[in-house]
């Protein structure tokens, strides 16, 4: 079924009777040419991409809950691809260009806001390594400006201009930057998977994996055992727990990141808006309420829940910020599972057992790459070698050391 | 979370800073064959248990010291806290 | 103004006291104990505002904080406050509340068009359309949707209130101040345990208030007082009134929101709210039940209200919410606002009873229609009429509704627990997997009846008690008044053709639910995330269970097999202000001052932020027009004779035993076993992945004490690392480590009359001339006549230099008197970016290079990786990428056109090549103007740097428009040979 708001008007003088399931609620059945562990935004997009681009459509997506369940409904929803090496930059600038014809391509609308992000900096030192960052973006033909106080100043008038700590002197700006409706991602890709003819199989948690000869040839499910190629893993937050079915040590740490929304304001934020002296970020959802978040509560655990101290981090980085957020309300606050790397950088690779792949270890940045994480764990798949903006995405990075460190915190994953 | 310090008795967990897994009290010997590969799983992988962690904690605003943990990763029960030196030389690391 | 609604008589309300208050443009009476929502009522001001989506007229609708409708914007200008809701906002003389969401006017909403356009504005209709043409979303409908979504409006000025953070101990802390928690804490402060009792209204006895049951022969609400008052006098025990338990964390703390002065005109001075954390031992939730509705057909209108919340208006605030009340329920207690208001003078329309039968008594001469079911209302702004499902039509101004009670069981869902349903109650009752020694009483936990909490609470408290092996206090057994709670399910009149809301703020109705089931969004949280049910400011207190009744309905399954419903903290909404607390503004972190922080100030020095630190960053002099004039003299003076910098904030770490020899050869990757006593040595520390962690000299002063120096931006990370090291690694080494960073001052006296500087602060028996005192030595003597310090000579500047460093008390002198000293010399004080011109100049990293991305080979000292022993990061740093030969290099870079300024976070393309990722070999870490070469000069890493000397490139700074050929240099400008330094 298309949709347009043509179809929602004629609907709606037909009472909405006519609106189908977005997706079918299928049996598992015996064997897939590919199964995907995990239904959150990355597995679905897999097999989005996996069936439009690769023509790869016996496929089945197993999720252990509901669909997007994971990370893809509890994250704050900023896209960007303002990135610093090399390594990083051409993938998530190739997600920002999925991003960018998103809805059109599955016809579903997500939101997807392009209003900018900005990150604001405090100090030269900081100011010349955004330079750095920035000119890296340029060069990777990625939009990128540097404001001063003045224009920063115009654009975000309410920051503390006047009697900050660490005074704001002006900020990167990704205009193309922006938020989309995480939830709306996957189920617009949840969508457009099923009718090419996946199977989303929801309530279906794989509990082994069938390997014969360093070949895996499936999985055991609470649904029984089903058989596959090819076993694509994609369940961040649980990616060490679910690998380790399949014997493998990963560099991952499971850590919460909380993150919180205020009650419904009128607009009062341009887009995206990141503190340079503290680790806060901040938008307006369409609701109107202001998504925020800031640093890992910073020990591991697979708990979705944080502890009162981050949160106490998070709003003193908001007021020193703005400090006219000070009478909005905190409404709500999450805790999403992050696969913390030991670089703060992904893998979409192979592993040591042929026909088992791995895509995990997203850290903060899952949300963003969901569109290219799938389109390139998809050509992984489908073609038996990494898309090219991915390249560099590997496991055995660490045993060369050409890492992906963008902070240059180096092998602790909460610093990332 | 509560962190009762061996020395010190019931402590505020953010009076402290966070590592990672115990096992980074196990450094490997640099004389070693495969040194190489050793000090590659020692810095990069980790178990990341869902459940029981040991865990080593730095009493940073306090008395520094290393504490390991024991505290469950599902719950955050914490049912052990000893002195990492202890744990260390329990572990036979000496000089 | 007459308060034509107000009872003549009865309540809790202070009659003696009049308040004027103003609601959008009209002024008003209330009185002391009103609510802005009863003094509303009281006024019959019946429409207070619109609804999320379609705009639809609505009023107050509860009583308390589970309010959807009645969202206010209260005071004005800076204090404005959006979104606060009527049924919690305290009555005070000169209140002003406008109502919010609308355009045009409250009562003439231009947007209620949204309400005839409704068939086209399903659940989710948005995701299906405005895709086309794709420019369009950002230009035009978002715009749109956004400027007609929200609720009010943030000031943009400011926060000018202030809040303040505690901490608070107790052995038990009771949630609610209701019977149940009266009773627990009674129970509990008579044993002598520390209790604190806290609720979130300005009065305890929570539903005692607002019902006319008594308990042992009082009034419900005397006997409240009277424990109140009972309580108040315990030593062991604090009551915390208007605040708000809002999470349960982990062991035991909980986080909660007092407002010490939201109910009063002005805050005067204090703060507006107090965030506590509260550390218990155990914790009871007292937190009562939540009334919610009953779907049918436009059950949303002004009038239309919860049965417990016009009882709570008419026997805690004497106000009628109507002149004739009609109830809907499907359970006992709705029975009693029927009573209740029909003892009070007021007329009873009808009572509409989803049961069959009922044991009840009604009052006399209201109508009751057992089986019944309201099939719709009427009444543009307000309840006229409603029709039963037989046809009839009855005439009332309100509508009463009871669709059962929901325990609020919030607090015991923040960590793992998921609520159960239970079938005789018809609702969610707490689960298994509570919180650490969380226990739940009373009718949070499912117990209804006002015996029953009593009981509840005091048994609860008895059990804590002796858990703790303490003895309970006698049982003086409470007596109450009899109720009535019995119930069975119902949830929505299918008859009617209008909407029938199940979520008031977001619009949420059966339809939608529906829609979302006959779309595949079944699960309880995609029905949530599809159509926002529940995701409204009231979180959907009023409107969960039912809707995931109607879910369950749709699906043909139970409401158990559908799901169950959890809440995330906080329990109601917080101002983010009270989070933050006293942390903004300059407070928002601590600031480090050096101890000669106060005579930089003195002789004009701007400072800057360096972590928390504040450092001089140049000393202006009269007539300086521009920073640059400042830091140029500070540079040329320090080369051409002397300059004083305070270089306090270095890290500084003292390492004494008998081993730390041994341990700082291991900690740093070249090598200082052999390092005699009275000599320095510059150190390089890697992590253990090889890759730099930090640099510093570090002094050894005896056979078994080192001082080592860190960057000031590692300090503590370096002191953590070491701690590590000597703790976890090697716990049998004889060492311990201190930090000193804050006992010494330092400061760095460089240029060539740096040493005849010093010599006048020795005291006589020292000698310092280069022989007895070269290059890297460091010693510990005496100055100004038995002064202790300690003497290196290290320099950054490049020139012939020394950092002395006396204990902390002498910082402040310490900077004068060698000002004082140098006079004659033309000494003048420098500052960091003067630091930084000459550590440019010279060619060392710091911050901007060793970023945690660069090895000991990228920075040119691998020559400082010793291949003879083992330490931190060796193994690692052998890596193939860390090691090859062919990667970035830190070199020097001049303009080709000495005229162009060079900028920081340019990167190096050849020439003629094209300006991509491909061509890109490196970047500029630091700039600087050199007064000395009067050019700009820097430092960067460019790929195989050090072969590349003479060598023109690019470096491209697109995002500043600009491209400078730049000539590869030495990364060493300035006395390349080291001679100054010798000297």
């Amino acid at each position: 079924m298309r949709y347009s708001g043509m179809k929602v008007f004629l609907e709606g003088l037909t009472g909405n009777r006519g609106w189908k399931p977005v997706w079918r609620d299928p049996d598992p059945k015996q064997e897939y040419d590919v199964v995907i562990v995990g239904g959150g935004g990355h597995g679905l997009s897999t097999a989005y991409y996996l069936a439009k681009e690769f023509g790869v459509r016996n496929v089945a997506v197993l999720e252990k809950g509901w669909l997007g369940s994971g990370n893809i409904g509890r994250n704050t929803t900023i896209i960007r691809s303002n990135y610093l090496l090399p390594g990083n930059q051409h993938f998530y600038e190739l997600s920002m260009k999925l991003w960018e014809g998103l809805e059109q391509d599955f016809n579903y609308n997500a939101m997807v806001s392009q209003r900018s992000v900005i990150n604001l900096y405090h100090s030269d030192s900081q100011r010349d390594a955004y330079a750095r960052r920035g000119n890296a973006m340029r060069l990777a033909g990625v939009d990128a400006d540097l404001l001063d106080r003045k224009q920063l100043r115009r654009i975000c008038p309410f920051l503390d201009f006047e009697n900050a700590r660490f005074p704001v002197r002006g900020g990167l700006r990704q205009k193309r930057g922006g938020t989309a409706r995480h939830d709306a991602v996957a189920w617009g890709y949840a969508r457009g998977a099923d009718s090419r003819g996946v199977d989303l199989i929801q309530n279906c948690e794989v509990t082994g994996f069938r390997i014969d000869a360093g070949l895996c040839t499936g999985v055991a499910t609470t649904r029984g055992v089903i058989s596959a190629k090819k076993v694509a893993v994609c369940v961040a937050g649980s990616s060490s727990r679910v690998m380790a079915l399949a014997g493998m040590r990963l560099p991952i740490e499971s850590h919460v990141l909380q993150a919180f929304v205020t009650e419904g304001l009128k607009p009062v934020i341009p887009g995206v808006l990141t503190y340079g002296a503290g680790h806060f970020y901040v938008s307006q959802s369409d609701k109107g309420g202001l998504v925020f978040g800031g640093d890992l509560d910073g020990y591991n655990t697979y708990a979705q829940r944080g502890n009162l101290p981050t949160v106490e981090n998070v709003c003193e980085g908001g007021m020193a910020m703005m400090p006219m957020i000070g009478r909005a309300r905190l409404l709500r606050s999450w805790g999403g599972v992050m696969d913390m790397s030991m670089d703060g950088s992904p893998f979409i690779d192979k592993t040591g057992v042929d026909g088992l792949y791995f895509n995990g270890g997203w850290c903060y940045g899952g949300f963003k790459a969901t569109p290219a994480s799938g389109y390139c764990y998809a050509h992984l798949i489908a073609r038996d070698e990494p898309h090219p903006t991915a390249a560099q995405m590997r496991l055995d990075r660490s045993i060369s050391g050409r890492m992906l460190d963008e902070t240059g915190r180096g092998p602790q994953p909460n610093l990332h | 979370m509560i962190i009762n310090h061996p020395l010190l008795g019931p402590r505020d967990a953010s009076e402290f800073s966070y590592l990672g897994d115990a096992s980074l009290i196990d450094r490997p010997d640099p004389q070693a064959q495969d040194a190489a590969e050793q000090f590659h799983d020692y810095v990069y992988l980790r178990d990341n248990p869902a459940g029981e962690h040991r865990e080593l904690w730095f009493h940073e605003h306090g008395d520094r010291s290393w504490l390991v943990v024991t505290r469950n990763t599902l719950t955050h029960e914490i049912t052990r806290v000893e002195l990492a030196k202890d744990v260390a030389i329990a572990r036979g690391r000496s000089r | 103004m007459t308060q034509a609604f107000r009872l003549t008589k009865g309540g809790l309300v202070d009659r003696s006291q009049t308040l004027e208050f103003r609601f959008d443009s009209a002024a008003f009476n209330g009185h002391g104990g009103d609510t802005l929502a009863s003094a509303l009522l009281a006024n019959g001001v019946r429409l207070v505002g619109r609804s999320f989506k379609y705009h639809r007229p609505r009023g107050v609708f509860s009583a308390g904080s589970e309010e959807p409708n009645a969202l206010v914007e209260l005071r004005r200008g800076a204090r404005q406050e959006p979104n606060t809701r009527a049924t919690m906002a305290e009555l005070f003389g000169g209140l002003d509340a406008r109502s919010q969401n609308y355009r045009g006017s409250l009562k003439y909403d231009l947007l209620a068009v949204n309400d005839l356009l409704s068939p086209f504005l399903s659940a989710g209709f948005y995701y299906k359309t405005f895709m086309w043409p794709k420019s369009f979303w950002e230009k035009l409908y978002e715009p749109a949707i956004r400027a007609a979504a929200g609720l009010g409006r943030l000031s943009r000025e400011p926060d000018p209130d202030a809040y303040d953070k505690g901490y608070l101990h107790c052995d038990i802390l009771i949630i609610g101040a209701g019977p149940s928690g009266l009773s627990a804490a009674l129970t509990a402060g008579r044993a002598g345990v520390r209790v604190i009792l806290a609720d979130e209204d300005f009065r305890v006895g929570g539903r005692l208030n607002a019902e006319t049951l008594g308990v042992n022969y009082m009034a419900g609400s005397d006997w409240a007082d009277a424990a109140r008052a009972e309580l108040a006098a315990m030593d062991n025990v604090r009551i915390l009134t208007r605040t708000t338990v809002f999470g349960a964390y982990d062991h035991g703390i909980y986080g909660a929101i007092e407002r010490q002065t939201d109910h009063l005109p002005h805050g005067s001075g204090k703060p507006r709210q107090v965030l506590w954390r509260i550390y218990t031992k155990r914790a009871i939730v007292c937190a009562g039940a939540t009334e919610r509705s009953i779907a049918f057909s436009d059950n949303d209108r002004p009038g239309v209200m919860l049965a417990g919340a016009v009882r709570a208006y008419a026997n805690r605030f004497a106000v009628g919410t109507g002149a004739s009340v009609a109830i809907f329920t499907n359970n006992d207690t709705g029975w009693r606002t029927a009573s209740d208001l029909s003892a009070k003078g007021i007329s009873i329309a009808a009572i509409i009873d989803t049961r069959e039968t009922s044991p009840l008594a009604a009052p006399r001469g209201a109508a009751v229609v057992m089986g019944g079911r309201v099939t719709g209302t009427k009444g543009r702004h307000g309840v006229r009429s409603i029709t039963l499902a037989s046809g009839q039509t009855i005439e009332c101004d309100c509508l009463a509704i009871s669709g059962g009670w929901s325990p609020n069981v919030h607090l015991t869902c923040h960590q793992r627990g998921r609520p159960q349903w239970k079938e005789d109650i018809a609702a969610f009752t707490p689960g298994g997997d509570l919180p650490v020694g969380m226990r739940v009483a009373g009718a949070a936990r499912g117990t209804f009846s006002l015996q029953n909490c009593l009981a509840d609470g005091r048994e609860t408290a008895v059990e804590i008690l002796e858990k703790f092996g303490l003895n309970p206090p006698a049982d003086d057994s409470l007596t109450a008044d009899e109720e009535a709670t019995s119930i069975s399910a119902f949830w929505h009149v299918r008859e009617g053709k209008g909407r029938a809301f199940v979520d008031l703020q977001n619009d949420v109705t059966v339809k939608d639910i529906r829609l979302s089931h006959q779309e595949g969004f079944r699960s309880v949280e995609h029905l949530k995330r599809y159509t926002t049910l529940g995701m409204a400011t009231d979180q959907g207190r009023t409107a969960n269970v039912l809707g995931l009744a109607i879910l369950a309905q749709a699906s043909g399954k139970s409401i158990p097999e559908t799901g169950t419903t959890i809440f995330r903290p906080p329990y109601t909404p917080v101002a983010i202000g009270a989070i933050a607390g006293r942390s903004r503004g300059k407070e928002f972190r601590p600031v480090r001052k050096t101890p000669g922080h106060r005579w930089a100030e003195e002789n004009g020095a701007d400072f800057v932020e360096s972590g928390l630190w504040m450092r001089a960053q140049w000393f202006s002099r009269e007539g300086d027009t521009h920073w640059r004039q400042s830091c140029d003299r500070e540079v040329q003076q320090t080369r051409a004779s002397v300059g004083i910098c305070d270089v306090t904030t270095l890290g500084k770490i003292d390492i004494q035993g008998r081993d730390a020899a041994e341990f700082v050869n291991r900690v740093y990757s070249n090598g200082f076993a052999k390092l005699p006593v009275g000599k320095c040595r510059y150190g390089l520390m890697l992590r253990e992945d090889g890759l730099v962690m930090d640099d510093g000299t570090t002094a050894r002063l005896g056979e078994n004490h080192f001082v080592m120096t860190t960057t000031t931006a590692n300090a503590s990370t370096v002191f953590k690392h070491l701690e590590f090291c000597r703790q976890c690694l090697w716990p049998g080494l004889d060492v311990h480590l201190i930090s000193v960073t804050e006992q010494w001052a330092q400061a760095a006296v460089a240029g060539p009359n740096a040493r005849k500087l010093l010599e006048q602060l020795l005291d006589p028996d020292h000698d310092i001339s280069s022989d007895a005192f070269p290059f890297m030595a460091c010693g510990e003597i005496t100055v100004c006549g038995g002064v202790p310090a300690r003497l290196f000579r290290i320099s950054f500047s490049g020139e012939l230099a020394y950092e002395i460093a006396v204990p902390a008390r002498y910082g402040n002198s310490l900077m004068a008197t060698l000002m004082k000293a140098g006079e004659e010399f033309g000494a003048t004080p420098y500052g960091v970016e003067a630091l930084n011109v000459m550590r440019i100049e010279k060619g060392h990293a710091t911050g901007s290079e060793l970023n945690g991305q660069t090895s000991a080979r990228d920075l040119g000292l691998g020559r400082m990786m010793s291949e003879k022993k083992d330490y931190i990061g060796r193994v690692l740093s052998q890596r193939e990428h860390l090691a090859r030969e062919d990667g970035l290099k830190l070199v020097g870079f001049k303009p080709v056109d000495t005229a162009q300024e060079l900028k920081a976070g340019a990167h190096f393309i050849a020439k003629g090549k094209e300006m991509t990722t491909e061509n890109d070999e490196g970047w500029m870490t630091s700039v600087a103007w050199s007064p000395n070469l009067q050019t700009s000069i820097g430092l960067g890493f460019i790929e195989r740097g050090d072969s590349r000397i003479g060598e023109t490139v690019i470096a491209a700074d697109p995002l500043r428009d600009k491209s400078t050929e730049v000539e590869i240099c030495s990364p060493h400008f300035v006395d390349p040979e080291g001679e100054r330094l010798r000297g």
